[in-house]
C-alpha cells in the first residue's frame, strides 16, 4: 500500500522587540530569573495589557513579506488554562480574528538521491500575536520548583500553514525559508537555542489518492531543523505501522526525544483543556490602517522574491541559482557586495555557491565568519576574467586567502601563478612541444581527437600551467591544421 | 475651611480618625487603618496648604475602596485570598488623590471581589447600615458607603459593576457617581468584570462629587479602555438652572417589583424638579428585564477569567498542604475564595465552555447591545432618565444571602448603564420608614457634569442629602 503524509506547522517566532507585548519589562535574553518581570509580568492584581505598536509593527511586516491579508480589525482573546508559568491564568492571544490571514511562501525542495530539486508553494492559513509563557525552572531549590517570568509577555507572531507538505523534507525546507524570511524582514532574531523560533508539526498519514485528511498528532517545539526531520520521519514510520497492524491513530499532542529519536505522546484529545477562549475586555480591537501598511511597507527591506526576480533578469542568473542566492539574507548580501566590489554576476555566483559555500559547510561556519570577504573574492574574479590567472590558479589564490593571506596580486605574484599569454612564448612552447611529441601528432592526424587534448596537456605542462589555455588552443589548432 | 486654615488637614484627619476609632467597631467599614501614614499625608497637605498650593481635595480625608492597590496598604479586595497581600504599587486613582495632596484615610470593607449587594460576602464580616445597625449598607462598596454616611469620612471612592456605588448611596442616604466607562482609569483596580468595572466618587453632596471627578477622572495609558479625552472640569455646570431639561421616566422602572414606599419617595422627587422646570417624558427602555440575565452570564465569564491569576503561585493565599500541583491549585482556591465568589466562577466558567459559549456569551453580548441600543433610543426625547436607584429600602442582614437570585434583584435598576456604558448616579430623595431612598440619575454618555448639575439645583431646594443617621453625631 502507498502512504502518504500529510503535514502542516506552526510556527512561533519571538519578535524583536526591546519591550514586552503588553508591558514596558524589557524582553532581553539571559538575565537574572524574574529581573524582567514588571507588575503586569507578575499580573499583580489592578495590572492591565496595553498593547506593543512595534509588535504590530512586526506582524505586518510579516503580512507584507508573504502577501497576506492583513486585517483592518482584529480581536486579542484570552486563552484560559491553569499553569505556574502563566501567570494571569490565560494567555492573551489571538483566536477568531488574527491580524494576518491567509497568505504563501514559496519554498525550494533540495534534491535527494535521484530526486531533482523542485520549487512548491506552502500556504499561510494565518499568523496571530499572542504573549509568550513564563519558565518552569527545576533544580535550582532544592525540592521546589522555582518559575521564572522573564520570558513571560515576550512577544510571538504564531504562524500557521495549511496541511500542504507531503514529505519531512518539504517540511524542514518550509521552516528553513521561514526562518530566513523572519531574519530577512527583521523581525525574529532566528536564534532557536534561546527559542526564538520554534515549531510545532502537526503529521498525518494517508492512503496515497486519497482527499480526506487523517487523524493528526502534533509534534511539540521542535527547536532544530535536524530534530524536525527526525521526529517527522519517525512519526510517520510510527503512524504507517500503527494503521497496516490494523491499529487508529489517536488524536494527541506529542513529544521528540533526541536522545531516542522517537516520538512520544503527551496527552491525548480527552485530556486537552478547554481554553474557553473569549474577547479580551482589557484591550480594544486592534485597527491596522492603510496609513500604518504603507508606513511599515516603506521600512521593509527587498524581499528575497523580488531579489530572485532582479537577479534573473539582470544577470541572467537560473531560477534555481537566484533562488539559492536568495536563501538567506547573509548569502544575498555576500553576492551583492562580490558584484558591487567588480566581479561578474554569473562567476560570482558559481563562486559563492560553489567554493565559497563548501568552505564554510566544511569547516561549519556561518558567512559573517568567513575568512574570504567579497572584495577579496571580487579581486579574485576579476584576475580570472582580465586573464591574469587560470581557474585552476585561482582555486590556489582562493585557498591562500581561506588561510589567511589578505591581497590577491600579491598572491598571484609570490606562487608565480600569472598565467603565459604572450602568444609568441607559447609558440615557442607549443613547437617545442610538436617537435617532442611526433607520434602525438601523427594520430591527431589520422583522426583522433584525443590526441590533441594530449598536446594541450603537453603544453600546459611545459609552461608549468601558467600559459593560458584557451591561446593553446587556438595557436595548436593552427599549426595543425 | 481648610484654605481659610480655620482648620489643619492634621487637625480634620484626626477628628476622623477619632470618629472611626469610636464608631468602626459597630460599623465596620474599615478593614485598614494606619494612622500614622494618614497623619504623615495630612501633615504633608498642610505644607502645601501653607505654600499656596493646594487644590479643593488638599488635604481631605478620602476612605479608599480596598479594591485599589495603594502602595505598602494592605489590598485585600474583602477576599481571604488577598488577606496577606500588601500592594507594591498605587492604583492610577491613589495617584491621582496623592498628587492633589488628599489624605487616605485608610480601606474600606467590601463584598469580596465585589460581588455582592450587601456587604455580606466580604471575609472581613459584614458592614452595618448607620442609619440602622440591623440592616445592609448595600454592596459591594458598602464600607465606603457606610464610611460616608456616617461622616467616618469626608469622602469616599466605590466602584460599580453591576450597581455598586448607586445602590449602596441608594441605602445609605448619599450621592454617588459611576462616570461613563472609560472616564476613570481602571489600573491598579483590582478586576471584577472588566467591561462593567468603573470607579466613581461616594459623597455627601453632588458639588463634592464633582470635586472628587476632577481628580478620579483623566486619560491614562495603562489601561486600554481608559478614553482620551479633554480634562473636564466637573463643577463648571452645577449653578444652571434645570428650566425647559427634559426627564425621561422609563416606565419598566416604575413596575412590578418596585418596592410602593419607594415609588412614592421618587414620585416626590420628579415632582420637585417639575417644579425646577423640569419637563417630564414618558419614556420605555424595554430591554430591561433582561438586564439582569445577561449580566449575570457577561460578569461571572470575565470574573472567571479574572480571577484565574489567584492560584497560590506567586502571592495571595496558599494552602499549608498539598500534594501537588493540582491539588495546590484546588485547596488554595477553595480555602482562599467565599462561596458567592466561587458561585460566580462556576457560572462564569460554564458560559464560555465548549458548546455552551454562543449560547451563553455570544447571546448575552447581542442582547448588551440591544440594551444600549435602548438608551440611545431614549436620549432622542430626554436629556437623563430618573427613576429609583435600587427596588427597596436597606434590608436585613441574613434576609437574602440564602437567595441569590433575590439579591441579583437589588441591581435591577443599574445593571443596564453598565451593560450601556452610561453614567448613573443615585443621590438621597426622602426616607421610607426611616431609612433613606435614593433617586437614579441616568445620563448620556460623558454627560456627568449635566447630571451632577441635575443632581446640585436638587440639592439647593431639598436637605435629604444632609441628613444624618442618630447615634453618630
Amino acid at each position: 500500500m502507498e502512504w502518504e503524509v500529510v503535514i502542516g506547522l506552526e510556527t512561533h517566532t519571538q519578535l524583536k522587540t526591546n519591550t514586552k507585548i503588553f508591558s514596558g519589562a524589557s524582553t532581553a535574553f539571559g538575565a537574572e530569573p524574574n529581573t524582567q518581570a514588571c507588575e503586569v509580568s507578575i499580573a499583580l492584581p489592578g495590572v492591565l495589557p496595553v498593547l506593543n505598536r512595534e509588535a504590530v509593527n512586526c506582524a505586518i511586516k510579516f503580512g507584507l513579506a508573504v502577501n497576506a491579508e492583513i486585517a483592518p480589525r482584529s480581536v486579542f482573546a484570552r486563552k484560559n488554562y491553569f499553569y505556574p508559568d502563566l501567570p494571569k491564568g490565560y494567555q492573551i492571544s489571538q483566536y477568531e480574528l488574527p491580524v494576518v490571514g491567509k497568505g504563501a511562501v514559496t519554498i525550494q525542495v533540495p534534491a535527494v538521491g535521484k530526486n531533482p530539486a523542485y520549487e512548491k508553494v506552502v500556504n499561510i492559513t494565518r499568523a496571530h500575536l499572542e504573549e509568550d509563557a513564563g519558565k518552569s525552572v527545576h533544580g535550582a531549590v532544592e525540592g521546589m520548583s522555582g518559575i521564572d517570568l522573564n520570558r513571560a509577555g515576550t512577544p510571538l507572531l504564531e504562524i500557521v500553514t495549511e496541511p500542504d507538505m507531503r514529505s519531512a523534507a518539504e517540511a524542514v525546507a518550509y521552516a528553513k525559508k521561514l526562518h530566513e524570511l523572519v531574519q530577512w524582514i527583521g523581525i525574529c532574531d532566528g536564534n532557536m537555542q534561546e527559542g526564538s523560533f520554534r515549531c510545532d508539526v502537526n503529521v498525518s498519514v494517508r492512503k496515497k489518492g486519497s482527499d480526506k485528511l487523517g487523524t493528526r498528532r502534533e509534534i511539540k517545539n521542535l527547536n532544530s531543523f535536524k530534530f524536525m526531520q527526525q521526529a517527522i520521519e519517525y512519526e510517520t514510520r510510527w503512524q504507517i505501522e500503527t494503521l497496516e497492524d490494523g491499529g487508529t491513530i489517536q488524536q494527541a499532542t506529542v513529544l521528540f526525544n533526541p536522545d531516542t529519536g522517537e516520538t512520544r505522546s503527551m496527552r491525548s484529545k480527552e485530556e486537552a483543556n478547554d481554553y474557553r477562549y473569549f474577547p479580551d475586555p482589557d484591550l480594544l480591537p486592534l485597527e491596522v490602517t492603510e496609513a500604518d501598511k504603507a508606513r511599515v511597507k516603506a521600512q521593509m527591506p527587498e524581499l528575497p522574491e523580488a531579489m530572485k526576480a532582479r537577479f534573473e533578469a539582470d544577470f541572467g542568473l537560473t531560477s534555481y541559482d537566484a533562488a539559492t542566492l536568495t536563501a538567506s539574507r547573509e548569502l544575498t548580501d555576500y553576492f551583492v557586495q562580490t558584484v558591487s566590489a567588480g566581479a561578474e554576476a554569473k562567476p560570482a555566483a558559481n563562486w559563492v555557491m560553489g567554493a565559497v559555500s563548501a568552505k564554510l559547510n566544511a569547516e561549519e561556519k556561518s558567512l559573517a565568519d568567513s575568512p574570504v570577504n567579497p572584495n577579496q573574492l571580487a579581486s579574485l574574479l576579476k584576475r580570472i576574467a582580465d586573464n591574469t590567472i587560470s581557474n585552476n590558479a585561482a582555486k590556489q589564490v582562493f585557498e591562500a586567502l581561506w588561510n589567511g593571506e589578505k591581497d590577491v596580486d600579491a598572491i598571484i605574484a609570490a606562487k608565480g601563478l600569472k598565467q603565459e599569454s604572450d602568444s609568441g612564448a607559447i609558440e615557442a612552447i607549443i613547437d617545442e612541444v610538436l617537435k617532442a611529441n611526433p607520434a602525438m601528432v601523427e594520430e591527431f592526424k589520422a583522426g583522433k581527437e584525443k590526441a590533441f587534448n594530449a598536446l594541450v596537456g603537453q603544453a600546459m605542462k611545459a609552461s608549468k600551467g601558467k600559459a593560458n589555455p584557451a591561446q593553446v588552443n587556438e595557436i595548436l589548432k593552427k599549426k595543425l591544421s | 475651611m481648610l484654605q481659610t486654615k480655620k482648620i489643619s488637614s492634621v487637625e480634620l484627619t484626626q477628628t476622623f480618625l477619632a470618629r472611626i476609632a469610636q464608631h468602626n467597631p459597630s460599623i465596620n467599614a474599615y478593614i485598614a487603618l494606619d494612622e500614622a501614614k494618614s497623619l504623615a499625608q495630612a501633615k504633608a497637605a498642610d505644607a502645601l496648604i501653607a505654600a499656596g498650593k493646594a487644590s479643593p481635595l488638599t488635604g481631605i480625608p478620602i476612605a479608599q475602596k480596598d479594591i485599589f492597590c495603594a502602595k505598602d496598604w494592605p489590598t485585600t479586595c474583602g477576599s481571604k485570598m488577598l488577606a496577606n497581600f500588601v500592594a507594591p504599587y498605587d492604583a492610577h486613582v491613589i495617584t491621582q488623590f496623592d498628587a492633589v495632596g488628599a489624605v487616605n484615610l485608610g480601606k474600606t470593607n467590601m463584598d469580596e471581589f465585589a460581588m455582592g449587594s450587601s456587604n455580606e460576602t466580604s471575609y472581613f464580616g459584614g458592614v452595618k447600615n448607620p442609619w440602622d445597625v440591623e440592616r445592609v449598607p448595600g454592596g459591594s462598596s458598602g464600607g465606603s458607603a457606610a464610611a460616608v454616611a456616617a461622616r467616618l469620612c469626608a469622602a469616599a471612592t466605590g466602584t460599580d459593576t453591576g450597581g455598586s456605588i448607586r445602590q449602596p448611596a441608594s441605602l445609605c442616604g448619599f450621592s454617588g457617581l459611576k462616570p461613563t466607562y472609560g472616564v476613570v482609569s481602571r489600573y491598579g483596580m483590582i478586576a471584577f468584570a472588566s467591561s462593567l468595572d468603573q470607579a466613581g466618587p461616594m459623597a455627601k453632596s453632588a458639588e463634592d462629587c464633582a470635586l472628587m471627578m476632577n481628580v478620579m477622572a483623566g486619560f491614562d495609558e495603562r489601561d486600554s479602555t481608559s478614553l482620551n479625552r479633554e480634562k473636564e472640569d466637573y463643577t463648571r455646570d452645577l449653578a444652571k438652572p434645570l428650566q425647559g431639561l427634559r426627564v425621561g421616566l422609563p416606565k419598566e422602572f416604575f413596575a412590578e417589583g418596585l418596592d410602593a414606599s419607594v415609588g412614592k419617595v421618587i414620585d416626590e422627587a420628579i415632582a420637585a424638579y417639575k417644579k425646577l422646570g423640569a419637563e417630564i417624558v414618558e419614556i420605555s427602555l424595554p430591554n430591561t428585564g433582561l438586564s439582569i440575565p445577561v449580566y449575570y452570564v457577561l460578569a461571572p465569564a470575565e470574573a472567571s477569567s479574572n480571577l484565574s491569576r489567584y492560584d497560590g503561585v506567586r502571592y495571595g493565599h496558599r494552602t499549608a498542604e498539598y500534594t501537588d500541583l493540582m491539588d495546590m491549585y484546588c485547596k488554595s482556591r477553595a480555602e482562599g475564595f467565599g462561596a458567592e465568589v466561587k458561585r460566580r466562577i462556576l457560572i462564569g466558567t460554564y458560559v464560555l465552555s465548549a458548546g455552551y459559549y454562543d449560547a451563553y456569551y455570544l447571546k448575552a453580548q447581542q442582547i448588551r447591545r440591544l440594551i444600549a441600543q435602548d438608551f440611545v433610543e431614549a436620549f432622542k426625547h430626554c436629556d437623563v432618565i430618573m427613576g429609583p436607584a435600587a427596588p427597596s429600602t436597606a434590608f436585613k442582614a441574613g434576609e437574602k444571602v440564602d437567595d441569590p437570585v433575590a439579591m441579583y434583584l437589588q441591581d435591577i435598576y443599574t445593571i443596564s448603564t453598565n451593560l450601556a456604558g452610561l453614567p448613573g448616579m443615585s443621590v438621597p430623595a426622602g426616607f421610607s420608614n426611616g431609612l433613606p431612598v435614593g433617586l437614579q440619575i441616568i445620563g448620556n454618555y460623558f454627560d456627568e457634569a449635566r447630571m451632577l448639575n441635575v443632581a446640585h439645583q436638587y440639592q439647593q431646594v431639598t436637605d435629604w442629602h444632609l441628613k444624618m443617621p442618630q447615634g453618630i453625631e
